[in-house]
């Protein structure tokens, strides 16, 4: 075949009648060859957002057949231990898409599958985004947008779980009626508007339906176009390496490399999607049975991205005031009023404002387009390690009667663990992190000042044995060199002894103290001469004034 | 930026011949991960490299291999949907094996397919485009800033002062009717207040049609309990409303487990005066967020919840003796009809399930009333 | 410090370290896991008629902690008017003879002197003491007699609380467990049901009927023979498999796949 000298006409035709009327040749001449840099780990918010689309598409499939209505039914469909029994129509329609329509049990898995997915997704790119601190200027909104996606994420995964109305679901629902209606002062009017009554009233499930399927995808979609255009305004942040500075971005162009990676890249999401709808069972609706407010199952869980909340709730004490003794009011159940809200809030909230207190700590009012590699900010992957640990401890606790069953560890110990574990193992995963960060930079260094171990083995004329160094390999030593310190306020005391202005009150100061340990060089790449590349080595602590106030 | 080759390879007059044995120069210091990350354009040339002709050529075979699988496999998703009928677990299971494996095959060999053409046969592109700050230039921003004052003053917004704040007042209302409109969100026809009203009582409060009070019967087959049937100590019913079997808002308050003690081993906790022959009646709904808790150790009479693990002694007015429940499941008050069968004898003497504010602390209130609760 | 470096350095103390760090959680694992010793050797069996010969056998095996006349001690329970039912569940399931006094004595392989002659034997005796709930017959338990339906009705009511919806069992407090019935017998789990071993409560045929049970015998026997449709049913036990499986197998995956899609040959020059 030879190659295209000009545009074929049936391509040519159409695209000259669109550009007549909407002039998308301008966009389309900066845009089609957009470079995008390559790196896998820049591939994992694609995954959320492939998981998104796929949920687009089978959940309109399932839509076609589910009735989001509680009246009462008799089933007398395909799935003989149920037929006879009474449940709602949410059920038995969830039953009938399982074993009455042909692809229907495969794309009510995928649906579930590619729920999980994508909440793991979002949370996986989210993990790389801080770590890398690719949230820095300018792509603070885009982090906001991030958290917000996530948010709702949470919640649109809580509404599509509670739908099938099945004993699980039910289960869930409960819990939630549990934690809204203990909210001070507005908790019952919550819960009554909420149920349109009391619980569980006859039409949550077509509300949460109307939530599911419109409300919050609509949203959804909005924020994650928001956060792709934001993305392809800004250029896709990359790590630091031979030829690659602050002011350039180098890979593939979008046109024809990135597009056919990222369309392999969905078509690899949803093959995984399907191949675990093929061959994972995954919430098996017709086992745990109709939903009953009267009964419940042994290990009733919520899917993993709840996890965390179950688990706080399980490790709390038992606290509950009466703020006005006998009086109708004024009772507070900490017991789920504290874990409920509280880690969830430190932890949406500690992500949401964390890109800002870095930026007050360090006074830091650059723009960053190179990915930091995790070691080189110690205290910023400590901080994370240390959240990670947090949600990891609740989380697992969250599953705590399954692991009790699984390993026979006694139910209470599991508990009383949690209870200590929840405190002690951020702290220890910050002081572990911390420790290993310092001693790769450590290395990075030795591998600059000394290079590479060999594995040749020399002998000196004198007998003496040595292994030879070798110098890395350029790109390798690029990238090491991308390192910079973090960033730090002016701190220097005038010849007087007065401070700064803006360190002088007590915020101040705790300001300036907690610059002076976050910021700063702990492990220098190497004393003395500076390197060609290395022109941002320079930019010690203390030279950026931008930011000081 | 990756690489997937472990070794470093290094320009053969920096690094000796490696010997056989000893770890590849780099890996062991650098780390595969690392090697990739800095896997960068160190060998690469930048700009666009194209690829090998016979190379390429040899990779379109293997992409029009991959094709070819796609399309089988679609024309097998389409045969298994006509061949394979869903019913029975068996044959739904048999359905969705053939569909979802034709499926996955088809997409992943394209992805496959897809991967390959662009790795081995697109050339390799290690392009720059300068990046330029977000910031808009400065005489932009002046352009824009006079633009806005002057539109502001032609408006007629900045003199207008009647007519701005005539224009908040208009907009506050508007802002509350969205609000306003959800307060029919709940059905229940009566004041918000009197919410919390609805949850103090459940339905054992009532009486039958007759006059009667109502019986308590099994979950699941209705049937009323005779108290000398239910005799064998260590045993346990789930027990519904007379009336009420399927009614789900009165399920989720209503319903009860009923244990059978040795009358030695009730302890003070337990009303006695509201058992009958050491049969016992708790609220089956949890004080902690309302899930049912039924899980009985007849050996420890340990009732436990299984969604947060609040345990309750059930020997003894089902205090709370671990977990995050606040307080002990209420018991009812029972007795017998003169048939013999078990029935309430009064409604709870504090709400049941999960707290609220408008709460209180109704067991001292059911105390100061001289009832135990 | 430089000796430690040097250690630090040494091509095998990755492996040291991997090796401590298992050994380790190994350690910490085992010291929360209750141990559970098989049992004794077996010892003979007796002869005469079935009371006798059950009593000779108990006084053998049995009387050390229920007492010679099964009148029970400080280690063991006593077994007047358990029923011939309740030796046939613990016998039949390896329970009894219990080899260590846990929180709960655990499923186990029968000894070599217990079949369903020196049971029934046993049984016998036990049932001579004060009577009791007796062994059922096999049309009692025959689930292809029972309605499936409607004894999943009851058994979501009395029974998943604590053995969860597809009879895969769950933990109860301070050790105890629900154990999994896919092991357990139709007769078993009637005989389980009648008698209240351990610390399950007691159902007795009085306020659900034998006919109640075969249903729910039906049920349990058909949902735990049945396909799972969807797939591996990652052990029935619900969203904590779920999503182990969702990270480990779906996420892992696709970064594998990521990993290729970006990766770059290294052009050698």
């Amino acid at each position: 075949m030879s190659e295209l000298t000009t545009v074929p006409k049936a391509i040519g035709g159409p695209s000259n009648w669109l550009d007549e009327r909407l002039g998308g040749g301008n966009f389309l001449k900066r845009n089609m060859r957009k470079i995008f840099p390559d790196h896998w780990s820049f591939l994992l918010g694609e995954i959320a957002l492939y998981s998104f689309i796929i949920l687009l598409l089978t959940g309109t499939f399932l839509t076609f057949w589910f009735q989001p209505s509680m009246e009462h039914v008799i089933y007398n469909g395909s799935y003989a231990p149920l037929q006879g029994v009474g449940m709602s129509a949410a059920y038995a329609s969830s039953l009938e898409i399982s074993f009455d329509v042909r692809g229907g049990l495969l794309i009510r898995q995928m649906h579930h599958w590619a729920a999980l997915l994508f909440v793991a997704g979002m949370m996986a790119h989210m993990l790389r985004v801080f770590f890398t601190g690719a949230y820095r200027k300018p792509r603070e909104i885009n982090w906001i947008i991030g958290i917000l996606l996530l948010t709702l994420a949470l919640a649109e995964g809580l509404t599509g779980y509670s739908l099938p109305d099945d004993l699980l679901s039910g289960a869930g629902l409960r819990i939630t009626e549990g934690v809204a209606i203990s909210l001070p002062l507005v908790g019952t009017y919550i819960t009554f508007f909420l149920f349109g009554g009391e619980y569980p009233g006859t039409d949550i499930i077509a509300r949460f339906y109307s939530l599911h399927i419109l409300l919050i995808p609509g949203i959804l979609l909005a924020l994650i176009s928001a956060h792709m255009v934001l993305m392809w305004v800004q250029k896709h942040t990359q790590m630091a390496g031979k030829g690659r500075t602050n002011q350039n971005v180098v890979g593939a162009p979008f046109y024809p490399a990135f597009m056919a990676k990222a369309g392999a890249y969905f078509l690899f999401t949803l093959g995984v999607v399907a191949g675990l709808a093929t061959f994972a069972q995954i919430n098996p609706i017709w086992i745990y049975g109709p939903y009953t407010p009267a009964d419940i199952s042994a290990g009733s869980q919520p899917d993993w991205y709840m996890g965390f909340l179950e688990g706080s709730l399980r490790i709390m004490p038992a606290w509950e005031i009466n703020m006005f003794g006998t009086a109708h009011a004024g009772t507070l159940p900490l017991s789920v009023i504290i874990p409920a809200l509280v880690p969830l809030g430190i932890v949406m909230t500690g992500l949401a404002l964390y890109p800002f207190l870095e930026r007050w700590i360090t006074g830091d009012n650059r723009e960053h387009h190179i990915a930091e590699r995790p070691r080189n900010n110690p205290h910023r992957t400590s901080i994370g390690m240390a959240g990670i640990a947090f949600y990891g401890v609740l989380w697992l606790l969250g599953a705590n009667d399954e692991i009790s069953a699984f390993f026979h560890i006694n139910l209470n110990w599991t508990t009383y663990a949690g209870r200590v574990l929840v405190f002690a193992a951020p702290v220890l995963a910050y002081i572990i992190t911390y420790r290993i960060c310092l001693g790769l930079q450590r290395s990075d260094a030795e591998v600059l000042s000394h290079g590479v171990e060999s594995g040749v083995i020399k002998r000196l004329p004198h007998g003496e044995f040595i292994e030879v160094h070798t110098p890395p390999a350029d790109d390798i030593e690029a990238h090491m060199r991308g390192k910079q310190p973090v960033p730090m306020l002016p701190v220097a005391e005038d010849p007087s002894g007065i401070p700064p202005k803006g360190m002088r009150g007590p915020i101040g100061k705790l300001r300036a103290r907690m610059s002076k340990a976050y910021g700063g060089e702990k492990i220098p790449l190497e004393s003395g001469h500076g390197h060609e590349e290395d022109e941002h080595a320079a930019i010690g602590p203390g030279e950026d004034h931008t930011a000081s106030r | 930026m990756t690489d997937n080759e472990h070794e470093i390879e290094q320009p053969d007059d920096r690094v000796p011949k490696r010997v056989i044995g000893t770890p590849p120069p780099g890996t062991s210091m650098l780390g595969e991960a690392e090697a990739r990350d800095a896997g960068v354009t160190g060998g690469e040339t930048p700009g666009i490299t194209l690829q090998d002709e016979q190379k390429a050529r040899r990779a379109e075979k293997l992409v029009a291999l991959c094709f070819l699988i796609t399309f089988l496999a679609g024309i097998a998703f389409l045969v298994s949907y006509v061949v394979f009928q869903v019913g029975d677990p068996d044959a739904t299971g048999t359905s969705n094996l053939a569909l979802g494996s034709s499926l996955t095959v088809a997409v992943l060999a394209m992805a496959v397919g897809i991967v390959v053409w662009v790795r081995q046969i697109m050339p390799k592109y290690a392009l720059v485009q300068e990046r330029h700050e977000m910031v808009s230039g400065e005489d932009a921003r002046e352009v824009v800033a006079d633009t806005f004052v002057e539109g502001a003053n032609e408006s007629g917004f900045v003199k207008g002062k009647m007519m701005r704040r005539t224009l908040l007042l208009a907009a506050a209302p508007l802002g509350l009717i969205p609000l306003i409109l959800l307060r029919d969100l709940d059905n229940t026809k009566m004041k918000a207040t009197n919410f919390n009203k609805l949850l103090r009582h459940t339905v054992w409060g009532e009486k039958t049609e007759d006059g009667r009070p109502l019986r308590l019967v099994v979950e699941g087959t209705g049937q009323p309990i005779r108290a000398a049937d239910f005799n064998s100590p260590g045993g346990i019913l789930s027990i519904v409303p007379e009336g009420y079997e399927h009614d789900m808002n009165v399920l989720a308050k209503a319903t009860l487990i009923l244990i059978k003690f040795r009358p030695e081993e009730l302890k003070s906790g337990v009303n006695k005066n509201w058992t009958h022959d050491g049969i016992v009646a708790y609220s089956k709904i949890c004080t902690h967020v309302g899930c049912p808790a039924a899980l009985y150790e007849q050996t420890t009479h340990h009732i436990l919840c299984p969604c947060h693990q609040s345990t309750f002694d059930a020997a003894d007015g089902a205090k709370v003796i671990f977990g995050p429940a606040a307080r002990p499941l209420p018991q009812l008050p029972i007795t017998v009809d003169n048939e013999g069968y078990l029935v309430a004898a009064g409604d709870f003497p504090v709400p049941v399930g999960p707290s609220y504010w408008e709460r209180g602390d109704a067991e001292a209130e059911a105390r100061a009333k001289g009832g135990q609760a | 410090m430089v000796r430690i470096t040097a250690w630090r350095r040494h091509p095998l103390a990755r492996y040291a370290v991997l090796i401590l760090a298992l050994a380790l959680v190994g350690t910490a694992y085992a010291t929360f896991v209750q141990v559970s010793r098989p049992a004794d050797a077996a010892l003979a069996s007796g002869k005469a008629d079935d009371v006798a010969r059950g009593k000779s056998l108990f006084q053998a095996h049995c009387a050390s902690c229920h007492g010679l006349n099964a009148q029970g001690t400080s280690t063991g329970p006593t077994l007047i008017g358990v029923g011939a039912a309740a030796v046939d569940f613990q016998m039949s399931t390896g329970r009894m003879p219990a080899a260590d006094p846990g929180a709960q004595v655990p499923r186990k392989p029968l000894p070599s002197w217990v079949d369903s002659n020196s049971i029934s034997d046993i049984a016998a005796y036990v049932q001579s003491l004060g009577g009791g709930p007796t062994v059922p017959s096999g049309e009692q338990v025959d689930p292809a007699l029972g309605d499936a339906a409607k004894g999943g009705e009851l058994f979501r009511a009395n029974c998943i609380q604590c053995h969860n919806w597809a009879g895969a069992g769950g933990a109860l407090t301070r050790g105890k467990y629900a154990p999994n019935l896919n092991e357990s017998s139709p007769t078993q789990i009637y005989e389980a049901m009648v008698t209240g071993p351990q610390a399950m409560p007691v159902f007795n045929d009085t306020t659900i009927t034998p006919e109640e049970k075969r249903n729910m015998i039906a049920y349990i026997v058909q949902v735990r023979e049945q396909r799972d449709p969807g797939g591996f049913g990652l052990g029935r036990i619900g969203p904590v498999t779920e999503g182990l499986v969702a990270w480990i197998v779906g996420i892992l995956a696709l970064v594998l796949a990521a990993i290729w899609i970006t990766a770059k040959k290294r052009q050698k020059s």
